[in-house]
């Protein structure tokens, strides 16, 4: 289970929006204790995909190398990414599971019409198949 | 002895380790010995031929080493080797 602080969440949100209609992208930070991650900070980065990036997102291995560091600088674990779906579903595409790590939770936000209209978490199974994750925040759990 | 970083996401591999030394000669030697010592780490770096997956990246200090010698890129003994995972994705 993902427990989401708000700051972080806003973060997100802030940047799936600003970003709109292109995708947006970034690592998650925090805390796990037993089963539940407890998400403190995030890092935007910029989606350094060439061409299509309302549809694509790609982060190059100079910030994904600034966030282990971050991670590590800050006593901090490096939980997962977090991408935005633009007027398309919070669930992952063959192409985000293709790609995807283990371990790492994916947190996809989707933005619909400049509107937060989602926001779901999935992770690989032994299997590299996506199961969804629970997550908790209370501002998100209010408006189900 | 090199020492290579394994990044989070892999390290469950590895005991929870994050930093290895291992005494080799290039990048694939490196790589070889790195998953003998921990097999479950192989599926995760290599293809089917024995290869570096495309969707890893291994850096020589803070060069790739797509840029260098490949996979025969020389290794010393201060060397720093890093595993970078490709993160990419889409909706489609």
């Amino acid at each position: 289970m993902l427990v989401i602080e708000q700051n972080p969440l806003d973060e997100m949100f802030a940047d799936a929006l600003r970003s709109f209609p292109d995708e947006c992208c970034g690592f998650f930070f925090g805390n796990e204790i037993g089963q539940e991650r407890i998400i403190t900070n995030i890092l935007t980065v910029d989606n350094s995909k060439e061409g299509d990036k309302k549809r694509r997102f790609e982060i190059a291995p100079k910030d994904y190398l600034d966030a282990e560091r971050f991670a590590d600088e800050n006593e901090l674990q490096l939980l997962g990414v977090y991408h935005s779906h633009p007027n398309h579903p919070a669930v992952p595409s063959e192409h985000d599971r293709i790609a995807a790590q283990p371990y790492f939770s994916y947190i996809i936000i989707s933005v619909k019409e400049k509107m937060i209209a989602d926001i779901r978490s999935w992770q690989l199974n032994e299997n590299f198949m996506f199961e969804e994750e629970t997550i908790e925040n209370q501002s998100i759990n209010q408006n189900k | 002895m090199a020492t290579i970083i394994i990044p989070t996401p892999l390290r469950k591999f590895t005991n929870n380790t994050a930093r290895i030394n291992i005494q080799a000669n290039n990048v694939k030697g490196v790589v070889n010995e790195l998953t003998f010592n921990f097999p479950d780490l192989k599926k995760h770096l290599l293809d089917e031929q024995g290869n570096i997956r495309s969707f890893v990246n291994v850096f020589v200090g803070d060069e790739d080493i797509r840029n260098l010698q490949q996979e025969q890129t020389p290794i010393k003994e201060e060397t720093v080797i890093s595993i970078v995972p490709a993160i990419a994705g889409g909706m489609v």
